[in-house]
């Protein structure tokens, strides 16, 4: 006898971005009938409405399109599938019995979920998470934040500018920003090599005579009210700023893109094994996290490089999760999965003995021709060459069933120069 | 003209507003200046958020009588003025068995200042109660509490205005004149006028005091820097955790203070430096808080480190004396009273400041009290600690408590529209921050800024460019999007 209404639902898809839109659509798709999607912003498609620049769906469409062009096409098609979605809509909690708690102005509701679709994205790391010393002014932003201020709110964020950090964001804000009519001094990266997409560095840095600084950081913040400057520093091979080299550069704006944080709240606080690498669940190659029937995807599992492949890991969520909903899923023995020498990590955790899986594999540093080699302890199962590898790109690798039957656990390895 | 009070007070950090709190129970004019654009703007807001003890200071001081005093009118009070705070105890460990000497000495210090439940444990017994330490004893102080001090300060200010006393932010005093048997004070707001003057300035109480000709004091800006960690920290601590204090006057250590809300608060650091508005963190003390936190906890989970953040303390104890001084509290001037040096214990202490300052007031002054004081304040019910019964009640009768504008702390629309039509504060970003948690939580107001914006915008119909941060000259943008190029200012 509580004093809100309950639900009852066969599936519930947290979060309206990239990865809960395609996924609620595959689940559908896959036979499951009674299912809603909860998205916490007013509108469906999650970041991609303010990625108004192009680039999305090369790999999945062979075509140029822009964020919201990406977001529309899905959008469409929940509509066309008949799919319910509340918008303004917040999970506040699930709990192990998947019971998904929801406030909107509408009231409190709760779902009685048989699966449950972790589609939260991600969220940015800031600069009391990287302990920048300085001042506490107006003006330091993150990019994403700056990107949905410039691009949805109308509001612009500053003139001159120092972008910290060299991911995909802060090199798109860093073009936004120059087309505004905004000076962009320098951007910052402490690692010897960029963490941006290579198109990104050119369209982006180049072609707008940006200069990247490698091996930098932003070693303190100046200004009491708005940022006066920051002082920047070259960094040696331990990423430690070298003393004396120092040099400030005047601007009123700083924006950070130092790093994405696959967002978790929800899944930790019911018992959702994560991470410590990546922050996102540990999934099996259903996408199946530690509790049973909650699956996981997009960048709320594990940061990606481009859109599309979000929508597709999120379609095999959506699949998984129709399986489980109409009892289709088997129960099976995994053996687990481990990043080795060279890998950052690698997903899944653990796989099906014998069955066709796809491993997302990400490097820790840039190499040319080398391989990657699957281990199960000395014995090599598959070996793959690549003449080029780089942490801003994950490497997707299939791995035959026919080679795991009868391995105990499998090691990923970079393996030669 | 702003009028003619009976008791203006200079100030509205914690005391300052608690005094004007115990002044709102009287029939006098009282008002309250502040410099700042909101209350507890300096070290009220930047501190430990610790209910003290009276474990450090010599019996008989003034530190020691107001902070026991102050710590037990505390609850009571908290209850009136709805501030949320936890009795959770303190440990400060011995490493050493010559630090068991010192739990000693602070034990027989505390209950010579009158502090109850002091026991001393063994190691085997705090490892039952904080399963992350390691320690051979430790000093257990049952009656320490935390509470978050800027909404005790909010709270206390709040109150005293709604019994009548007049908060003016934005003002900062530039002169102090005798005149008339009284005081004119002067300000960026024009003159105020009052029998009685209280000089609450904190950081600045010297300056102040300067004003009437009173310029033997000097006080000593010293830094305290800290760093939070997230707020899924929460099961590391259950009490608060300091070192033994090292020998230098007034420092209590880096230690480790758990918030309401499961976050960590690792400092405060101690720098004597030359501005006292240098509330700069630096790389070096960032470092020092570092290894004094896995030097009490070595398992402490760094990389949850939210964010970094400093406040200045006033000190009357110059950097190389050895033992601290006591606060200094006396009528300096006729109808003129100095409070100097009032560092830690200051929140703990501020209730019974507030009720000495009036029974000095009362040698001078005839108080009559009010029939009709209410000392009641109700803050609007965060969200995030209703029940699920009562987030139902509550969106059913407001649906802006349905909409989420915070989603790392929970904070509804309906908070942050109450926040922004406080009585006190100008609509800036960090009032919102201090009266709700909207971004204080691990995004730091990443995803909550861009709503907030959103709601001034709407709501107010404040353009971007009129948008501060935390004052009025922390402007966050500089316009529309379009207007760099349309105004051909581009670079």
């Amino acid at each position: 006898m509580s004093e809100f209404p309950c639900r009852d639902v066969d599936l519930v898809v947290v979060g309206a971005g990239p990865a809960g839109l395609a996924a609620a659509i595959s689940a559908k798709k896959n036979g499951v009938q009674d299912l809603i999607v909860i998205e916490r912003n007013d509108w469906l498609g999650g970041i991609l409405p303010q990625c108004i620049h192009d680039g999305f769906g090369l790999e999945l469409f062979k075509e140029q399109l822009t964020g919201p062009e990406y977001a529309q096409r899905y959008i469409d098609e929940l509509k066309e599938r008949g799919i319910s979605c509340l918008l303004n809509s917040m999970v506040l909690e699930v709990t192990p019995e998947k019971k998904v708690f929801v406030a909107s102005p509408e009231g409190l509701v709760c779902f009685n979920a048989k699966a449950v679709i972790l589609a939260m994205g991600c969220r940015e790391r800031t600069r009391g998470q990287i302990c920048i010393p300085g001042t506490r002014p107006a003006g330091v932003f993150t990019a994403g934040v700056a990107q949905n201020l410039i691009n949805l709110r109308n509001v612009m964020v500053g003139r001159n500018m120092v972008i910290l950090g060299s991911g995909d964001i802060g090199l798109i804000m860093a073009r936004r920003l120059t087309l505004e009519g905004a000076k962009v001094h320098a951007v910052v990266e402490i690692l010897p090599h960029t963490n941006g997409l290579p198109r990104n560095i050119q369209q982006c840095l180049i072609d707008y005579d940006i200069p990247l600084l490698l091996s930098h950081t932003v070693t303190e913040i100046h200004g009491q009210n708005r940022v006066e400057a920051v002082t920047i520093s070259p960094v040696d091979e331990n990423l430690k700023p070298i003393e004396g080299k120092e040099k400030k550069i005047p601007c009123d704006t700083l924006l950070l893109s130092i790093g994405l944080i696959p967002e978790n709240d929800l899944s930790k606080n019911f018992g959702v094994k994560l991470s410590p690498v990546t922050g996102g669940a540990v999934v099996d190659e259903t996408l199946e996290t530690s509790v049973p029937g909650v699956f996981a995807c997009g960048n709320a599992l594990h940061v990606h490089d481009v859109v599309d492949f979000v929508t597709l890991e999120a379609e095999q969520a959506g699949k998984s999760a129709a399986e489980y909903v109409l009892g289709k899923a088997q129960k099976a023995e995994r053996v687990p999965v481990e990043a080795g020498d060279g890998v950052r990590y690698v997903l899944p955790y653990s796989i099906r003995r014998g069955v066709d899986v796809e491993l997302s594999i990400r490097v820790t540093c840039p190499g040319e021709n080398v391989s990657v080699g699957f281990f199960d302890g000395e014995t090599l199962v598959k070996k793959k060459q690549f003449r080029k590898v780089h942490p801003a790109q994950m490497i997707n690798i299939k791995l035959k069933g026919s080679k795991t039957v009868a391995v105990n656990a499998l090691k990923v390895e970079v393996v030669g120069k | 003209m702003n009028g003619k009070s009976d008791v203006l007070v200079i100030g509205a950090g914690v005391i300052g507003c608690a005094i004007a709190r115990e002044l709102s129970k009287f029939k006098i004019k009282t008002t309250l200046l502040e410099k700042e654009v909101d209350v507890g703007s300096g070290v009220s807001k930047g501190n430990s958020g610790v209910l003290h003890t009276g474990l450090y200071y010599p019996k008989g001081s003034l530190k020691a009588k107001l902070c026991v005093e102050g710590r037990l009118m505390f609850p009571a009070l908290a209850e009136q003025l709805d501030v949320p705070y936890r009795l959770c105890g303190k440990h400060v460990i011995a490493r050493t068995e010559e630090e068991l000497e010192d739990l000693e000495n602070l034990k027989a210090v505390g209950e010579g200042n009158g502090v109850e439940g002091l026991t001393i444990i063994s190691g085997e017994e705090l490892k039952k109660r904080e399963t992350r330490l390691d320690a051979l004893y430790a000093l257990y102080s049952p009656v320490a509490g935390i509470f978050p001090p800027y909404l005790f300060t909010i709270a206390l200010a709040e109150n005293a205005l709604n019994n009548g006393v007049k908060v003016h932010v934005n003002t900062k005093v530039s002169a102090i004149k005798q005149e008339n048997g009284g005081y004119k004070v002067t300000t960026n707001q024009g003159d105020f006028y009052a029998d009685f003057v209280v000089n609450s300035a904190g950081l600045y109480a010297d300056k102040i005091s300067a004003m009437v000709g009173l310029d033997d004091y000097k006080l000593y800006p010293c830094r305290g820097e800290y760093l939070l960690l997230d707020k899924n920290c929460g099961d590391l601590i259950s009490s608060m955790v300091y070192p033994v204090p090292p020998k230098i006057a007034g420092v209590l250590g880096v230690h480790l203070t758990p918030t309401l809300d499961g976050n960590v608060m690792i400092g405060p650091t101690e720098e004597f430096i030359d501005s006292r508005e240098d509330t700069r963190t630096t790389k070096e003390k960032v470092q020092q808080l570092v290894e004094g936190a896995k030097d009490l906890l070595p398992s402490i989970p760094l990389n949850q480190i939210i964010y970094g953040f400093a406040a200045v303390r006033s000190k009357i104890t110059p950097p190389n004396e050895k033992t601290s001084r006591d606060f200094i509290i006396q009528e300096d001037l006729e109808n003129f009273i100095n409070m100097i040096g009032m560092e830690s214990p200051g929140l703990t202490s501020s209730p019974a400041i507030a009720k000495l300052i009036v029974q000095m007031i009362q040698k001078k002054m005839d108080l009559k009290e009010k029939t009709d004081f209410n000392p009641i304040r109700k803050r609007t019910k965060p969200v995030s600690e209703a029940s699920r019964t009562e987030q139902a009640a509550l969106i059913k009768a407001d649906p802006e408590y349905g909409e989420i504008v915070c989603r790392c702390e929970h904070v509804s629309k309906r908070e942050v529209l109450d926040a922004l039509d406080n009585p006190i504060s100008e609509k800036t970003v960090a009032a919102v921050k201090y009266r709700t948690r909207a971004g204080m939580g691990r995004c730091h107001g990443g995803f909550c800024l861009p709503k907030i914006v959103e709601i001034l915008k709407e709501e107010y119909g404040i353009p971007p460019e009129e948008i501060k941060l935390k004052n009025l000259d922390s402007v966050l943008f500089i316009g529309k999007t379009k207007d760099l190029r349309e105004s051909g200012q581009s670079e």
